[in-house]
């Protein structure tokens, strides 16, 4: 029996773990017979008595456990095993920052069913089993990322990892015992720190197997206390029952029961538990096969693609690098922006008006980044020296040194022309103008502009610090080069990119406004905010509907609704925007000004319902209409809404593609990912069925529910898929 | 207290160059680990030790440079005078470079040293217990200051220690040097050789009566300390057998091949050339050109004498070839042998440094030939006194004319000095 077993431990960068291990999924082609033939994935070194088998996927900068890669390092186990020489093995990446990154995705969407996919499964247990009792020790050396899934038996700790697949560091791995051994990164020798820190990761490794070969090195683990006595409860039935019950329920409330695999897991966990290794490989697999081609697996590796998509720059290099960033105004947003701006170490200018205003953003960037020190991913000395990049101040001073400016301030016309046009005298002919606003056009803003080429939208979402999304809006007269500057700062500040054209609402505002009004209708017909918020959510939206609006603002929900509005007319109708203007007056702007549809306290978790909106609410009252009232009627009415305007912004050309529509939706407004976007829902769902549920609201509410062309030609046309 | 010891080097000093007191226009000590009530040893040891009291004395601190940064302090660039570890005295003449005391010409007569006391380090309350304490001044009223002491917890009595780590990276020093030494592929074994070597060459040099830097100093209430009482020569098989002290368990620096924290003071004499000639003494060496570097305080903490030996010899003029006798902090063995190994690549030379060649690896028949601080122990804040004083001695007993002396600090600073003999 081997007490090492580990099947993949997330990272993050820059730490090395020396494992005694095996993998997440290996497979074996069988139509590989012969061991000699050259080998592309996988090489084999003797060093002594320890053989070094190294992964190197050819023309990629991970390894992934590809059908060949798999069958390449079977043959090259099988040889060490049958090889008398050979007493210990070292599994190792050639390439610096990553072991293995996982299942390779395109094997697994090459599988047509289930029983491909569990087959895979099963050769790669057979593999990992084979590894797991190796009669010479075999040490996996991980340098980089290790990701992928397993059956880790016992652990809490490991129920945790599987279940919300997080990345964990190298030294919380130690301490979780999924590795054995941490080797830190070196620094410059006679060779670059990285060829020289994975030449000393395998020299240390290939001692290790030595040391285990001639039992020198032990790889007994000794568990502490805390773990024998947990080893202990678990292995009374009851107390099993009690955790599977508990993780169980946690699950459920987390997922709403819209994510199979988590629910699966604890079953394939259960079953090895309670009724041994095979039976729990055997489920493994099957559950495996199933999980794979489940809508929502699909709808996931669209979104990993899509967000590889949007991590790269379809502008190219800019002429110049941005090095220097001046952001006005220091609310939430500009904050938030100078705080993902500072920490990749670009030099920011935070500028506010007032000082009570400045004072409150740099404390919000300090705090965003000392909660990282809390969390140990940032020392106090790395925090002080990222803040060290940071300059608040209430006036143009340095402005002439900025490379790009990112206005953050108060979303009125005459204040954005008002800032651009002070700005525009103090900053370099090179240095771009990036407005943040949400939904005044950047056409309209530019106007005020004397080099418009160099003016472009950089639409955050707030909490900018949290949220991955960047939509970029280009105008008509927006430069190439200003494009690919602005791409360029927010995949540095680590966002996901979408690029779409200017418009009333550009692309996300625009989505979500047919929505909001909707959900306002629905309030209106009687149904309380905590009924809407709970609507919303089991259909898989992160954050209940009405909550959305309180967050948003009721104030910035008012102005974009009117300006919406305008543009658009009847589509944006639904809900009523006088019961938005009333609260504005009463004061209730939602969770900033402490009261919304909710009243927010300090301190208080579980808030209630404002109860001066009941008079409001009464004041808009509406008849439901009894027909179109279900939970699922009222999913689907906020649903199409949002589907219907997705399309026609794509029909508009706002978005060059399906791809971008569906990262923008479920990373900047938290659209269900299970569904994997508008665009992936629309073709899963059905575009028939989707006009069919259109058709039916429309009779029922009006023009605001017509669908729109491009959804009735994908209707008409069964074949016609946004992702094919 | 480290006031005790550093008097006890200028006492020493005092007694060997019969320097009158009043003559000495300056005083400036190195110290790394202040204790809090001397914070300015510098002075308290020079009053103690019977100067002048109008003689103005300043510390200074700079990690394991300390007493370098002392004695350049008080020379200032180019040319100076020599002076004593754990006291003798040395001259020096003008130079014309610099903000040093001597040569801005603020000073004729200075005396540098630095003073280390690892055996006694501050602990201190932690930050919750000196809050309340300092609230506790300023309560006025009996029940203001009960529920004060009511507001006290078991941890608050948990003590702050100081540790031998970096600030900026919270990783101790031998840490480092381990990775350092792998990063350069320093072996154990060759780590091993070096500690070995350095114990055997002072054992030597002291037995031989080399090491006449040192004075005397009487523990109060134990016996006189004669002698350097580090310097233990064993064997690789003995050294072998010890396990890494901070990259466990495969790690290469164990205790035997780091140098060891030890209790000491030095101090050394400085003048003008003209001053000491007017004086009739007899200068021991030149204080030539320094320099301080500084590079990334992590991965290249101890990498220091690298980068500044190249150009304090660029500063001199010289070359390499050009020097006699090398005298380097041995901070660990395999921080040494990785220094070795870096001056001897091009490839560092150019990748890191920006430099288009090596500057060569000195000869080890000239390298700390009469051991280091691996052996005779290293004192923080007094060991660049003993490393110029050392140069100074071994150029004179084995003949040459340049000395270079090189040390790392914490960081990731470091420094280099040429000494050169005084004419015979």
């Amino acid at each position: 029996m081997c007490p090492w077993q580990e099947r993949g431990a997330g990272r993050e960068n820059s730490c090395n773990t020396c494992d005694f291990s095996s993998l997440g999924y290996a497979c074996r082609n069988i139509s590989t017979s012969s061991a000699l033939q050259n080998r592309t994935h996988v090489s084999c070194d003797i060093k002594g008595d320890v053989a070094v088998v190294r992964f190197n996927t050819p023309n990629s900068k991970v390894n992934t456990l590809s059908k060949q890669l798999s069958a390449e390092f079977t043959d090259v186990m099988n040889e060490i095993w049958a090889n008398e020489a050979v007493r210990s093995a070292v599994l190792i990446s050639s390439k610096p920052g990553s072991f293995i990154a996982g299942a390779d995705l395109n094997m697994l969407e090459a599988c047509k069913t289930a029983q491909e996919v569990t087959q895979l499964s099963q050769d790669g247990q057979k593999m990992l089993e084979k590894i797991e009792n190796s009669p010479k020790p075999v040490v996996a050396a991980i340098s980089g990322s290790c990701l992928g899934g397993g059956l880790e038996v016992g652990l809490p700790a490991a129920f945790d990892m599987m279940l919300t697949g997080r990345n964990i560091r190298a030294d919380r791995a130690k301490k979780m015992g999924l590795v054995d051994q941490l080797v830190e990164p070196l620094g410059p020798g006679l060779k670059t720190p990285e060829a020289r820190t994975i030449e000393y990761l395998e020299e240390v490794a290939i001692n290790f197997a030595r040391g285990l070969a001639n039992k020198t090195v032990s790889a007994k683990r000794s568990r502490g206390l805390m773990q024998r006595l947990t080893d202990y409860a678990m292995a009374l039935p009851f107390v099993r029952q009690q955790v599977y019950k508990t993780v169980e329920s946690k699950v459920q409330k987390q997922t709403k029961g819209l994510y199979p695999a988590p629910l699966k897991i604890i079953e394939v966990v259960k079953t090895g538990l309670d009724q041994g290794n095979d039976a729990g490989y055997l489920i493994e697999a099957q559950s495996f096969g199933q999980l794979a081609v489940t809508k929502e697996s699909k709808a996931l590796m669209g979104l990993y693609h899509g967000q590889v998509h949007c991590k790269k720059n379809k502008f190219g290099n800019p002429q110049k690098e941005v090095k220097t960033l001046a952001v006005l105004g220091a609310g939430l947003m500009g904050a938030g922006i100078a705080q993902v701006s500072v920490d990749k170490g670009i030099k920011t200018i935070l500028k506010d008006t007032a000082q009570k205003g400045l004072d409150r953003g740099q404390q919000q960037v300090y705090k965003g980044l000392n909660s990282k020190v809390k969390k140990k991913s940032l020392t106090s000395f790395e925090r002080d020296s990222i803040l060290s990049n940071l300059m608040g101040q209430l006036d143009y001073k340095g402005f002439e040194k900025a490379d790009m400016v990112i206005e953050a301030v108060f979303e009125d016309i005459n204040v954005k022309h008002k800032v651009l046009k002070e700005v525009e005298a103090v900053i370099p002919a090179h240095c771009v103008f990036a407005s943040n606003t949400s939904a005044l056009p950047i056409s309209q803003i530019a106007a005020a502009s004397k080099r418009p080429e160099k003016v472009i939208g950089m639409h955050y979402f707030s909490p900018v610090d949290k949220m991955q999304l960047l939509e970029i809006i280009t105008t008509d007269k927006t430069s190439q080069d200003t494009a690919a500057s602005a791409v360029a700062v927010g995949l540095k500040q680590g966002k996901v990119v979408i690029v779409v054209k200017d418009g009333p609402g550009f692309y996300t505002t625009r989505c979500l406004g047919p929505m909001l009004s909707e959900v306002v209708r629905v309030l209106q017909e009687g149904i309380d905010p905590k009924k809407v918020d709970a609507i919303s959510t089991a259909f898989g939206f992160p954050v209940g509907a009405a909550t959305l609006i309180d967050e948003v603002g009721v104030d910035v929900a008012t102005h974009v609704a009117e300006d919406l509005g305008k543009a658009f007319g009847q589509r944006f109708g639904g809900g009523s925007i006088d019961l938005f203007k009333l609260m504005v007056q009463k004061g209730f702007l939602g969770r900033k000004a402490g009261k919304g549809f909710y009243v927010y306290q300090e301190g208080v978790k579980n808030r209630s319902v404002n109860s001066g909106m009941d008079e409001i609410l009464q004041k808009f009252r509406v008849p439901p209409l009894s027909h179109s009232c279900s939970d699922e009627d009222i999913q689907m009415r906020l649903v199409t809404r949002f589907v219907n305007e997705a399309a026609m912004c794509l029909q508009e050309g706002i978005l060059s593609n399906p791809l971008e529509g569906d990262i923008g939706a479920v990373f900047g407004l938290g659209f269900p990912p299970c569904l994997g976007g508008p665009f992936r829902f629309a073709d899963s769902y059905g575009a028939r069925q989707l006009v069919d549920k259109l058709r039916k609201y429309e009779a029922v509410y009006g023009s605001q529910f017509t669908p729109c062309q491009l959804l009735l030609d994908h209707a008409n046309s069964p074949s016609k898929k946004f992702h094919q | 207290m480290p006031h005790d010891l550093a008097r006890a080097a200028l006492q020493g000093l005092l007694t060997r160059t019969s320097v009158p007191r009043d003559v000495v226009d300056y005083i400036v000590y190195g110290t790394v680990i202040q204790e809090v009530k001397t914070s300015n040893v510098a002075r308290e040891a020079a009053l103690g030790a019977g100067f002048s009291d109008k003689t103005p004395a300043h510390t200074v601190t700079m990690a394991c440079i300390s007493s370098n940064q002392a004695m350049t302090t008080g020379m200032g660039a180019g040319r100076a005078s020599c002076g004593v570890h754990r006291d003798v005295p040395a001259l020096q003449c003008p130079c014309p470079a610099g903000v040093g005391m001597i040569a801005a010409g603020q000073c004729d007569v200075v005396v540098a040293g630095g003073v280390e006391l690892m055996s006694d380090v501050p602990i201190r309350h932690s930050r919750k217990m000196r809050k309340t304490m300092l609230t506790l001044n300023r309560a006025k009223t009996l029940g203001q200051k009960l529920s004060l002491i009511s507001k006290i917890r078991p941890d608050y009595f948990t003590p702050e220690l100081p540790a031998v780590a970096e600030f900026s990276t919270s990783e101790t020093m031998g840490h480092s040097a381990d990775r350092l030494a792998a990063a350069f592929g320093v072996s154990r074994l060759e780590q091993d050789e070096y500690a070995l070597r350095s114990h055997s060459l002072a054992k030597k040099a002291q037995d031989e009566g080399l090491l006449q830097d040192v004075v005397p100093f009487k523990v109060p209430g134990k016996d006189t300390v004669t002698k350097d009482n580090g310097i233990r020569p064993s064997s690789l098989e003995q050294m072998g057998k010890l396990k890494p002290a901070f990259v466990k368990p495969y790690g290469t620096v164990t205790a035997a091949n780091s140098s060891f924290l030890t209790d000491g003071a030095s101090a050394m004499l400085i003048m003008s050339e003209e001053k000491a000639l007017a004086m009739g003494y007899k200068p021991k060496a030149y204080l030539r050109d320094f320099v301080y570097v500084s590079q990334d305080p992590k991965d290249q903490l101890l990498l220091g004498p690298t980068y500044a030996t190249p150009k304090v010899l660029e500063k001199a003029g010289l070359t390499l070839g050009d020097i006699d006798v090398f005298e380097f902090h041995e901070a660990f063995a395999g921080q040494i042998l990785a220094n070795l190994k870096a001056m001897d690549s091009d490839w560092f030379a150019q990748n890191y440094m920006g430099r288009k060649s090596k500057v060569g690896a000195p000869p080890l028949d000239k390298f700390n030939t009469w051991g280091g601080s691996l052996s005779l122990g290293h004192p923080f804040g007094a060991t660049g006194c003993r490393l110029v004083i050392t140069a100074a001695h071994r150029l004179k007993k084995e003949g040459g004319q340049y000395g270079l002396v090189a040390a790392c600090a914490a960081g990731g600073q470091g420094h280099a000095m040429i000494v050169e003999l005084y004419p015979q």
